[in-house]
């Protein structure tokens, strides 16, 4: 009896390098301070975040996925064509179907990539690694280039004092392929379903084509965030460290996502990181992008020359479902 | 072992001042920890987790928005010890 052919595996898998793209518009705490009834001061004290960028009309998320892409692509020298899947993590694409990542394998020059979205909000990102590592290592794919991309100012509420204020748009991309040496760990994920409604938006599309509610926007209930974010969260950090081998201190980076920087001073608090450790904090700047904030916060430190490819970086994305995924990467 | 209701009331304001920087001794029963200690919600959940590892006792999420004052919060805390 003949035998089927499998696909044939390679060792290891690392990112080869990464692209950003945010929002043309610099929104500032005192242009949006008035309809939540707040000031510059509260915002910067409660959340950290000190302007966000978000993108205007002539802006889509696409175009964000793009021009991120576009530039991990051409750091990373991989020729387009031989990527062999496109994944898309975002939670703002306008279309039902078909994907964003479809639309985007082409304006990317990916045509005949596998392509598809994944729905994990802001820890869509680190989904999307797990399954390019998976795919490049079982030999499925040579190259896989994941995209966390969002235009959340499209889902948001000027009077939500709940979590509006502090989104913003951007996108953040990778590009995964085979390595000489194990370039990411594997993942620690998974899905608190019982938590289902604490992050999430006001309504159903259903229930707005009805008229039972308005345009449904984001909203979550931030207490029970909090104590999730930081105190379940940083026993999925440990955890992940534990699956990679290394301890706190062998880390270049920790880059979680950027929901709010008391969350990540927290967080970090419970790691107890040596001071060795870079912690990124782009939502200072850029504000949450959900699935996209992970990759653009990796993209800055390295831009700012914090941090030096080769060193070792906890990523961690968490947020709606509730979902979580955690990995060590090499920094491109 | 359980703790009493001075024990508990002494322990929450170290672990307001911890947090916060409030002076423990401004840390009163009849004190309301948003309007009197202007406690916000993040720091508020940052003191009844240290209150949960402290007194081995748990507070769910629903049970932290009836903790209007401190007293409450020692009321609370000192019933449901384990």
């Amino acid at each position: 009896m003949k035998q089927l052919q499998e696909s044939t595996p390679v060792a290891h898998t690392r990112i080869y390098a990464l692209g950003a793209a945010r929002g043309n518009q610099v929104v500032t705490n005192d242009d949006i301070a008035g309809p939540i009834d707040s000031s510059d001061e509260w915002i910067r004290q409660r959340t950290g975040v000190a302007t966000r960028t978000r993108a205007a009309e002539d802006q889509s998320m696409m175009d964000l996925a793009v021009e991120a892409s576009k530039e991990a692509i051409a750091k990373s020298g991989v020729d387009p064509s031989e990527i062999g899947a496109v994944i898309l993590a975002t939670i703002s694409f306008p279309y039902q179907t078909p994907s964003g990542a479809s639309l985007l394998s082409e304006l990317v020059g990916a045509q005949g990539a596998a392509a598809y979205d994944i729905s994990a909000a802001c820890a869509g990102y680190c989904y999307g690694i797990a399954q390019a590592d998976a795919l490049v290592r079982s030999g499925l794919c040579k190259y896989v280039l994941v995209v966390g991309a969002e235009k959340l100012s499209d889902f948001i509420s000027p009077t939500d004092r709940t979590i509006s204020f502090l989104l913003g748009d951007g996108a953040g991309a990778a590009i995964v392929g085979a390595s000489d040496h194990p370039g990411i760990s594997k993942t620690i994920w998974g899905t608190d379903g019982s938590n289902w409604e604490k992050v999430g938006m006001t309504g159903s599309i259903l229930d707005f084509r009805d008229g039972k509610t308005p345009w449904p926007t984001l909203t979550q209930e931030g207490q029970t965030v909090f104590r999730w974010a930081v105190w379940e969260m940083s026993k999925v950090a440990k955890q992940a460290l534990e699956a990679a081998g290394i301890e706190a201190s062998d880390l270049s980076a920790l880059v979680m996502h950027q929901a709010n920087l008391r969350i990540i001073d927290e967080f970090a608090k419970q790691m107890k990181l040596p001071d060795t450790v870079v912690i990124a904090k782009d939502i200072v700047e850029t504000g949450n992008t959900s699935a996209a904030s992970v990759p653009l916060a990796m993209h800055r430190i390295l831009e700012e020359k914090k941090v030096a490819s080769g060193g070792f970086a906890l990523q961690i994305g968490f947020g709606a479902g509730l979902t979580f995924a955690a990995q060590v990467v090499e920094l491109p | 072992m359980a703790h009493s209701q001075q024990e508990v009331l002494a322990g929450l304001a170290e672990l307001v001042n911890d947090e916060t920087g409030i002076a423990a001794d401004a840390v009163q029963m009849d004190k309301s920890f948003t309007d009197d200690l202007d406690i916000d919600s993040i720091s508020m959940m940052t003191i009844v987790v240290n209150a949960e590892d402290k007194f081995s006792v748990k507070i769910p999420d629903e049970e932290v928005k009836n903790l209007i004052t401190v007293g409450d919060a020692v009321t609370y805390i000192t019933a449901n010890q384990d």
